[in-house]
């Protein structure tokens, strides 16, 4: 019995796994292989041409999104690794009033603040609007549907996701070591580069794999903020499901992008020299 | 031991553990292979005296609509409740006939309730879906004495749902083009003006794809009514055209009339009566049917199957024909009404009113978008009819261009 323990408490996080994550991805699996229409039902064929068509119609979108995602979770960590740095070591003791007001937007639905976000930065709205009666910028000036405004929509979505894990591995880095450094005659460059960094680099990683993932799927930023060419897959993933009711393309699209994400991870691991990703992410 | 126990109660390494988790997976994926089908067969003569027989009030209804499509002050729902001591819910939560259909898709077929008794949907390719598939109630012509006597007779005889079966019209409206007039200066009449390049990247076009199809048709003086495959593929390519020039701004659901509203597009595709209500609340918004064709479209009431209280949803459905309701509720919409004796009963009204008021009823009156004439129905198409295999063939042309 006791060697039995640890099966039957693990059990609950097993069933949850087995419920929640493996028959969806089964059942998705399989309806990316099957034809026919929602009317006359769909069957399985096997038809593994779903992913080429899928992935041939919708390359442009594809590569966009991971694109997007790439230079949102690159504006995070820019923005981000200095906040959470910032937060860890010269917030004293305001540091978690810094870290509630982190987490203050989310106390409002994601969709609704990125529809803020529209009406603000709207062409004659009360920001823009504004500064053109100023004759301070031209009159054709606009943010909304362009590229800046979906990656910085993203940016801003996700930005506590990355910072709070950086803020937790800065944290955890030991004053002591910081002053060995200085006490081995290292410049606070130095020190930070040779010492904090390095020790900080889990929580970067597990940062930009929170971000990353998310913000390349992401369909509501494209869809408020975007405009005529900045559909991402998230969107034509949607389209292809609650319009055209074509349950295989959208289940292949998904499987595409969950694959191109998982391979984009495993070679940023093996490229930060992290030798076990989970390991990495988990602590 | 027996070797089963064995099994069980023997220490395992992970792997083990993973392999057992793969074949259970492998087994549920059998079960979970197919989506099955839904084709319903055509109501029996006696399906709606068996669906109605065991059904009787139960005091609520819930609405869902569109928003934009009920006075603020729910004027005509709560004459309803005091004439009929029937509660009401009213949500606004249908935004766009596909996006809704995806979302009512798998609960229905499901065999779940929706929560909703009523739902509005446009003649379109969802709606003949929703029929097709059996989730609409078909209805107790009975129990719709108003619909009988108030009804215009193109909204008894419509080719998507003959014989009203399973719905009845709530309202139609006119897609045209709606234009800002603090930023277009001049007098749009031409739908060419929506390819116009001196208006690039201020130009807004819907999202869907029978929306936005018509209107790459009108364009090309195809009639969508009669279109054929190879008309699609020249309006896909002119469309794809605009799009390329970057004429176009963005492709809206629901949302282009705060856009065109706040100047972010100055012309954009429209529904009739969103921009009269906007004109109305005093916004610098003008609408117009292209010189080439508008397209003419009607929201239908139906009851999903599994509603709780079909009986009320009926009284309610039927409750809105009464030409004094149909009345208030259109001077609000300000879209076409099916009941054509609301134009008398605002000329009664117009009578009586006096100064702002009195022009402002005069003009709907007037409105050949309101109250059509049959020169005016003559100049409006409906959407392009399509069976299942054709929408595969139509959505890609379109989507290709309203989601590079």
């Amino acid at each position: 019995m006791r060697r039995l323990t640890p099966y039957l408490l693990a059990l609950p996080s097993w069933m949850w796994l087995a419920i929640f994550l493996v028959v969806p991805m089964v059942a998705m699996a399989s309806v990316s292989l099957q034809t026919g229409n929602a009317i006359d039902g769909f069957a399985m064929t096997f038809s593994f041409s779903n992913y080429s068509d899928a992935i041939g119609r919708y390359s442009t979108q594809l590569a966009r999104s991971l694109l997007y995602g790439a230079l949102a979770t690159v504006a995070m960590l820019v923005i981000g690794y200095p906040v959470a740095y910032f937060i860890a070591f010269k917030a004293g003791a305001r540091k978690s009033m810094f870290l509630f007001l982190l987490l203050l937007p989310f106390f409002v639905s994601f969709v609704l603040r990125t529809i803020s976000w529209n009406f603000l930065l709207s062409d004659n709205g009360i920001l823009f609007g504004t500064l053109k009666d100023w004759g301070l910028l031209p009159d054709d000036f606009h943010v909304l549907a362009t590229t800046f405004a979906v990656v910085g929509g993203l940016t801003y979505n996700f930005l506590p996701f990355m910072i709070l894990p950086i803020y937790v591995a800065l944290e955890r880095v030991d004053p002591r070591v910081v002053e060995a450094a200085h006490d081995l005659y290292a410049t606070r460059a130095a020190a930070f580069r040779r010492v904090v960094l390095p020790l900080s680099l889990p929580g970067v990683f597990a940062g930009v794999l929170m971000t990353f993932v998310p913000a390349t799927a992401d369909p509501i930023n494209a869809a408020i903020l975007g405009g005529r060419s900045n559909t991402m897959i998230g969107n034509i993933i949607q389209t292809e499901y609650l319009t055209n009711l074509d349950y295989p393309t959208a289940s292949a699209l998904s499987f595409t992008l969950m694959a191109v994400l998982l391979v984009g991870i495993f070679v940023y691991a093996r490229a930060l020299g992290t030798e076990n990703v989970l390991e990495a992410a988990a602590r | 031991m027996n070797p089963l126990m064995r099994g069980m109660t023997q220490p395992r390494t992970r792997r083990d553990v993973f392999r057992i988790a793969g074949y259970s997976a492998a087994g549920l994926a059998l079960a979970a292979c197919g989506v099955q089908g839904q084709k319903a067969a055509p109501p029996k003569a006696d399906a709606v005296a068996d669906f109605w027989a065991g059904q009787k009030k139960n005091g609520k209804v819930v609405f869902a609509n569109w928003p934009e499509y009920m006075p603020e002050d729910k004027g005509p729902l709560e004459k309803f409740k005091q004439d009929t001591g029937i509660a009401y819910e009213y949500k606004e939560v249908i935004q766009e006939n596909a996006e809704f259909f995806g979302k009512v898709d798998p609960v229905l077929r499901a065999g779940q309730s929706l929560g909703y008794d009523i739902v509005v949907m446009t003649n379109g390719i969802q709606l003949q879906h929703m029929i097709e598939l059996g989730y609409a109630v078909p209805l107790d012509h009975s129990k719709l004495p108003n619909f009988q006597a108030n009804a215009g007779q193109k909204y008894k005889e419509r080719a998507y749902d003959p014989g009203s079966k399973y719905t009845v019209p709530y309202t139609s409206g006119v897609t045209g083009i709606a234009y800002n007039t603090e930023f277009v200066k001049e007098e749009i009449t031409s739908i060419e003006s929506l390819f116009d390049p001196k208006y690039k990247g201020r130009v807004g076009m819907m999202a869907d794809a029978q929306e936005i199809a018509n209107f790459g048709m009108f364009a090309l003086g195809i009639d969508p009514e009669k279109s054929t495959e190879a008309d699609w593929r020249k309006a896909g390519e002119k469309l794809k055209a605009q799009s390329d020039a970057g004429i176009v701004r963005k492709y809206y659901d629901q949302s282009y009339i705060d856009a065109v509203a706040k100047g972010d597009v100055w012309l954009t595709m429209a529904w009739s009566g969103d921009v009269f209500q906007r004109q109305l609340a005093g916004e610098p918004v003008r609408f117009v049917v292209p010189a080439e064709g508008g397209t003419i479209w009607t929201d239908n009431m139906l009851i999903p199957k599994g509603a709780a209280n079909p009986v009320d949803a009926l009284m309610l459905m039927d409750y809105l024909y009464q030409p004094a309701v149909a009345a208030e509720l259109d001077e609000f919409i300000q879209f076409v009404t099916p009941v054509p004796a609301v134009q008398d009963l605002l000329r009664e009204k117009a009578k009586a009113a006096k100064g702002e008021e009195k022009k402002t009823l005069d003009d709907m009156i007037a409105s050949a978008l309101m109250f059509p004439t049959e020169a005016d129905y003559a100049k409006l198409r409906s959407y392009t009819r399509l069976t299942t295999q054709q929408e595969q063939v139509f959505n890609p042309i379109f989507q290709s261009v309203t989601q590079a």
